[in-house]
């Protein structure tokens, strides 16, 4: 193995890590100690107030069920791929990959232009049956669901490929049905990459801006998610409440971070 | 080909292991259709959520910018506040892709080929911005290179607010591909080109960067898809000022709010064409390699 010389090593050993120390590290510390320059002061300010409480609420709700919805659709897709031949498999595993390049301003224009009530696609219909997609929870799990759909996906594929399909024909030539050998077989083995895929999607979720921005119309009390908060609070001048949300986004997002850490080596 | 799909970062780096592995059955002709007919069934219900989720939607944006044939794609281009918002987008997209293949490519090297104390927290911190909601990013930034800048560095609504943005939002990105393909680099071939009197530099370049230069331009192509589509982490630190720091994301947003939908839609799918592009060089490249491999 090639070895750079101690002065090399040393630059490229600073260079990173002041690189990173000044992009994120100190940046977000700073908003951590913001967030307790009056003690807990702004911590109990921000659950105290119900418009932030109702917004977090809003967010683990959309956020639970686009990761539910995420994980169900992309542990059938995944099977489906890796287990499965089908015309237009290729077509299919390169459209799955489209939500991570696509801006969440276009996805939420996307979701507005088909289910908004007025001159949607299929909007007007959808209220006259009584769901209100757009302005409305609907849209703001879709929307959620759009930017996070790969994150499952693209963590069970890889695996799925590597485990192979010998222990499931095993079990099924010994005469177990479809469902006992998923549940048995496939679903075990697949088990740690589906957590570390609902870990991503669960912080991808939460934090999710732009795409909601436009399809919840932000009103508040209402239809407005925590990260929405953090900008309607920072505008209005209660920088205090801006940043207690902030630093549960910060801790929710740093916990997940760290749990795939923790998981990660256990399956290599 | 499942390769496409090997996770944000390992796509690159994989390809050469798995198609090791899987000639033994795959090479013999497979049928083209094995689905029973519980597995159909499931195609058919994921289909249908996918069209009304992604499929139909995105197709909606097309279909509106197209109503009015080329004449909108021109009107809205010549819009001179939309031109100077994706001058500035790809421009900073550009200038951060160039910096990320630097910075991130070091990074990489360090974390795999150095050892020193909290290295691991290095890597942890790597990958802060994926997780981290866009907004937060945004207002962290703001803490250090705002209005309240305790080194005195005030950044916030100009250019270099946006690049700060862009280069926060996308810094894991050529660190996870070009990490995993270093890693996994025979380290024979250096000792041999070494023994054979090749000098450090010679076999940094010709041997150790030949092999990262795949994984570096998927990690490039990510971050520059990433960087041109922001919107979040923008909000809060760029001000959006016409003519100054306003981006791409942030001039659909403002047709959309003032109910200009077919200029929105019509910028919309030139994002969407850039996009898919990507994917398609992505694929590309991963195909290209996994050949070689």
């Amino acid at each position: 193995m090639v070895e750079v010389s101690t002065p090399v090593r040393w630059a490229l050993r600073l260079a990173a890590v002041a690189y990173v120390f000044f992009l994120v590290a100190w940046p977000v510390a700073l908003v951590v100690r913001q967030t307790f320059s009056n003690g807990l002061d702004n911590l109990i300010e921000a659950f105290q107030d119900p418009h932030v409480v109702n917004a977090l609420e809003l967010t683990l709700m959309v956020a639970f069920w686009a990761v539910v919805i995420n994980t169900l659709f992309g542990v059938t897709i995944s099977i489906l791929l890796v287990r499965y031949e089908f015309p237009g498999k290729r077509l299919l595993s390169a459209l799955i990959d489209v939500p991570l390049s696509v801006s969440p301003v276009v996805v939420g224009l996307a979701l507005l232009l088909v289910y908004n009530g007025r001159d949607g696609w299929f909007g007007p219909t959808l209220e006259a049956n009584g769901l209100q997609v757009i302005f409305d929870t609907p849209g703001m799990i879709m929307a959620t669901c759009f930017v996070a759909l790969p994150l499952v996906i693209r963590e069970v594929v890889p695996t799925l490929t590597e485990v192979g399909d010998d222990q499931e024909q095993a079990a099924r030539s010994l005469g177990a049905n479809a469902r006992q050998t998923f549940w048995r077989i496939t679903l075990p083995s697949i088990k740690w990459a589906v957590i570390y895929g609902v870990v991503l999607s669960l912080a991808r979720s939460l934090g999710e801006f732009g795409a909601v921005k436009i399809v919840s119309g932000n009103v508040t009390g209402r239809t407005q998610t925590a990260t929405l908060m953090v900008e309607a609070k920072y505008q209005n001048f209660q920088q205090g409440t801006a940043y207690a949300t902030s630093f549960l986004l910060i801790l929710v997002s740093i916990a997940c971070l760290v749990v795939v850490a923790v998981l990660r080596p256990k399956h290599p | 080909m499942t390769s496409a799909l090997a996770g944000v970062t390992g796509a690159a780096a994989e390809p050469a292991s798995r198609e090791g592995r899987r000639p033994r059955r795959s090479r013999r002709a497979t049928p083209r259709n094995t689905l029973t007919k519980g597995a159909a069934l499931g195609l058919g219900v994921t289909m249908v959520w996918f069209s009304i989720l992604v499929l139909i939607p995105l197709a909606a944006i097309v279909a509106t910018a197209s109503e009015n044939g080329w004449s909108q794609y021109v009107a809205t281009l010549q819009n001179p506040q939309t031109w100077a918002a994706i001058k500035l987008t790809v421009g900073q997209a550009l200038l951060v892709t160039v910096i990320n293949i630097v910075m991130g490519t070091v990074i990489a090297w360090v974390l795999v080929r150095d050892r020193f104390p909290g290295k691991a927290i290095l890597d942890v911190i790597i990958d802060v911005p994926f997780a981290l909601p866009t907004i937060v990013a945004g207002l962290v930034l703001l803490a250090l290179y705002g209005p309240n800048s305790p080194i005195g560095v005030h950044w916030a609504n100009t250019e270099r607010a946006v690049f700060l943005a862009l280069a926060f939002v996308t810094l894991p990105f050529i660190v996870r591909t070009v990490q995993p393909v270093l890693e996994e680099l025979e380290s024979d071939v250096e000792e041999a080109a070494a023994s054979l009197g090749a000098s450090r530099t010679t076999i940094i370049r010709r041997i150790v960067l030949p092999s990262l230069t795949p994984a570096i331009a998927a990690g490039a192509a990510l971050s520059f898809a990433r960087a041109i589509s922001e919107y979040g982490s923008l909000v809060l630190l760029s001000g959006n000022l016409p003519f100054r720091t306003e981006v791409v994301s942030v001039r659909v947003l403002s047709f959309i709010e003032n109910g200009n939908t077919a200029s929105a839609a019509a910028l919309a799918t030139i994002m969407l064409a850039v996009a898919l592009l990507v994917i398609v060089v992505l694929d590309i490249v991963q195909r290209r390699v996994s050949r070689r491999g």
